[in-house]
């Protein structure tokens, strides 16, 4: 993959001779030993062994100051264990399968300042645009570095919906959290996961009464600011016949060399509906790692959409899990990368009971030497009978350096099932560019209304007009085409 | 003036000559119909005249207006008053038509030092011009050629061309794949906007169109040039005796 500038200096740790993580493993193997194959095995084996303890110390040893004391037992223990899963697993790399095409290796050597609030100041002018200008007044949480601020936040107008603090509930109410922390992103062999739940200071607790339907979206926005690592944690809880609209977005002034390691899981009772928006549009420069993970109980319905838009290194992990009869998701994705971004999105649609649906569309827009990948499953479990699972992956490559990996996977264990995927990645349409032209507008208008055209199907179904007015003023600003691409259909 | 003037254009798509030294004088307010069999050159011609990058012109010249049209990129002749209705529209999704066409019709009155139409202005053009081609309303608020019919298609060229007022309009099939009700309401719209300053080539196969949109002058294209030229008279000709004669060879009887 292309070199991602390294934003910090390198770890002392991380010095060479010490095995630093890299392609370069073979040339640092000791001089002068012999050259058996399995000799070299070992020695390499060895290697990559120092080179995960020197990864994770610094992090382990944050971890251990940053302890508090007077946690429950359970969440104890629970930190513990991701702790020591962590220091396990050490940062995934290219051998990895899931990492295949993602090199984490310049967030792993970047040193972060793992205090949890950070100085708001170099966001205070972004702000405006952050809070989507004010769309989300009354219903808006703020988050800086993973730290809830209440003085940014304004919650006087959720009625009946909760929405607390994680960090105030673990002090005052902590057993509400027992069991729910970790119930849906399970995943114990992703290390960001255990970094998280070993690591999380704060973040959301969102609950949805039973049948209460919420009519206006609520915003939960995480800024980063500096060179800070923070590993916000959100629960929302939709009780059952609940509904509501949740956006999430992520976000850090320009230039912000920031690591935001964001967790977020969702409970879906009994027919609960959730339409759920994830906006990442961080500091070209920040490293953003992120796990969405949904559980549906029966008729549940969980619609997602993620636009991943900034970051240099960016990875989400979307799970979701149709654990209950006729549950249904739709995940409407788009990645718009450019320069040397990377951009990976990994969904998992598990279909555990029957009559479940899922539909999901995602597709990327690829500029500059930008990388994506989109790694595409969907499992259908041996009782998951008249499962209807479709999967679309489209994807538009701008330039000639611009590649993506796109690999859609289907794991089948019922024989009474309707699946169907499929990936298509392609670049834009010499005669449709020309149609555009002959009506007289320019190349670059041009190729950029077609572009627009290529993302308007996912954006179009983004319902909070704030969130895609945002999204789709960020890709008039990308295409460099402010005025020429007009805006939707009526 | 001269509207346009081609002569002996040669032309490559992928490497393969189609155009072979075809030569054509077009004046305003003129209809010329451009015939021909399937590959003769009919469908090149047409894009070439609106700059379709990758068709090589290796010879000849055209002026159009007592300029060089070859040297213009495709927007640029649009702008000068060019505009070719394609055979396949495009479709493009999430860009409605209206605004699509308010930006296309910007673009093209900047370049002739008029101003920029509001939206209110653009609305009641649009309204006007759809009437013209019959063009149901709801359509221009759509998608620009999203989920229309074949026939949906070839009216909103025609629109566009009403909204764009060209100088000089190249049909490009315009009547393939229609019905007689389809092809009646499109050969009216042309109608309509047929002006003593406008020029309009129509490239067909079929004589048909011709019968609702009856040329001054009717060329039978071959192997890359113009094999004959005259008036309305030869599409009927035409219609009689197919195109098998055009190899020089009587047409037997059912080769149409």
């Amino acid at each position: 993959m292309s070199a991602v500038e390294s934003p910090t200096p390198v770890p002392e740790s991380a010095a060479p001779g010490s095995g630093r993580r890299s392609e370069s493993d073979e040339a640092q193997r000791p001089e002068g030993r012999d050259s058996l194959p399995a000799r070299a095995a070992d020695d390499k084996e060895a290697l990559r062994e120092a080179t995960r303890r020197d990864e994770v110390a610094p992090w382990l040893a944050a971890l251990e100051a940053g302890r508090r004391r007077g946690e429950p037992e359970w969440l104890a223990s629970l930190r513990d264990e991701a702790s020591a899963r962590f220091a396990r697993l050490g940062f995934p790399s290219t051998r990895d399968e899931a990492w295949r095409q993602t090199s984490v290796a310049p967030l792993s050597r970047t040193r972060f300042d793992h205090a949890t609030r950070g100085a708001i100041d170099d966001a205070l002018d972004a702000l405006p645009g952050f809070r989507f200008g004010g769309a989300f007044a009354g219903r808006e949480a703020v988050f800086v570095n993973g730290r809830f601020m209440p003085e940014l936040s304004s919650l006087g107008k959720l009625a009946r919906v909760r929405v607390r603090s994680l960090r105030h509930t673990l002090q005052e109410d902590p057993d509400v959290l027992a069991g729910l922390i970790g119930a849906a992103a399970d995943d114990e062999k992703h290390p960001f996961l255990a970094l998280n739940a070993a690591a999380f200071q704060d973040g959301a607790l969102v609950e949805v009464p039973e049948r209460y339907a919420v009519r206006a979206p609520i915003h939960l926005l995480f800024i980063s600011t500096g060179a800070v690592a923070s590993h916000p944690r959100t629960l929302i809880g939709m009780n059952r016949g609940a509904q509501a609209t949740i956006v999430e977005s992520y976000v850090s002034p320009s230039g912000a060399h920031s690591f935001c390691n964001a967790v977020s899981e969702v409970l879906m009772g009994d027919g609960a509906v959730l339409d759920h928006v994830r906006v990442q549009s961080e500091s070209g420069k920040a490293f953003h790692v992120a796990t969405t993970a949904a559980r549906l109980s029966r008729n549940a319905s969980y619609t997602n959409h993620s636009l991943c838009l900034g970051a240099a290194i960016a990875r989400h992990d979307l799970v979701v899990r149709l654990e209950g009869e006729g549950a249904s998701t739709e995940l409407n994705g788009l990645f718009a990368s450019d320069d040397a971004q990377l951009h990976d999105t990994h969904s998992k649609i598990d279909h555990v009971a029957p009559h479940g649906t899922s539909r999901e569309l995602y597709k990327g827009v690829l500029g500059g030497r930008s990388r994506g990948v989109k790694n595409g499953l969907i499992v259908v479990r041996p009782g998951a009978q008249k499962t209807d699972a479709q999967q679309a992956s489209k994807n538009l490559l701008l330039s000639r350096e611009a590649l993506v990996h796109s690999t859609p996977q289907l794991l089948i264990h019922a024989d009474d099932v309707k699946c169907k995927h499929g990936a298509t990645t392609g670049q834009l349409d010499d005669v449709a560019l020309f149609y555009l032209r002959s009506r007289g507008l320019d190349e670059a208008a041009a190729r950029a209304l077609l572009v627009w055209a290529f993302a308007s199907d996912v954006v179009s179904k983004l319902k909070v007009a704030a969130v895609r007015e945002s999204v789709e003023r960020f890709l008039r600003e990308r295409l460099g085409a402010t005025g020429a691409v007009p805006g939707t259909p009526a | 003036m001269t509207m346009l003037e081609v002569r002996d254009l040669h032309a490559n798509v992928q490497g393969r000559e189609i155009l072979k030294g075809l030569s054509l004088t077009v004046n305003p307010g003129e209809v010329h119909a451009i015939m021909g069999p399937n590959g003769s050159g009919k469908s090149t011609l047409a894009h070439v005249l609106a700059g379709r990058p990758g068709y090589e012109v290796t010879k000849g010249e055209v002026l159009y207006q007592g300029k060089d049209l070859l040297g213009l990129a495709p927007e640029q002749r649009a702008r000068e008053g060019v505009f070719l209705a394609f055979q396949y529209p495009i479709e493009v999704p999430g860009v409605s038509n209206v605004y699509f066409l308010k930006a296309a019709a910007n673009a093209i009155r900047k370049h002739r030092g008029l101003p920029e139409l509001d939206a209110m202005d653009f609305l009641a053009l649009c309204k006007e011009k759809a009437a013209l081609v019959e063009l149901p309303e709801e359509l221009t608020r759509r998608a620009v050629n999203e989920g229309f019919s074949g026939g949906e298609k070839k009216r909103n060229e025609i629109f566009q061309m009403a909204v764009l007022d060209p100088a000089l309009a190249i049909l490009d099939e315009t009547d393939s794949g229609l019905d007689i009700d389809a092809l009646r309401i499109v050969a009216e719209g042309v109608n309509k906007l047929r002006t003593p300053q406008r020029a309009i080539i129509l490239v067909t196969h079929y004589q048909r169109l011709l019968d609702y949109i009856v040329p001054d002058f009717v060329h039978v294209l071959a192997d890359g040039r113009i094999a004959t030229s005259g008036g309305k008279e030869l599409a009927q000709e035409l219609e009689a005796k197919g195109y098998a004669w055009l190899e020089k060879e009587p047409a037997p009887a059912g080769t149409r």
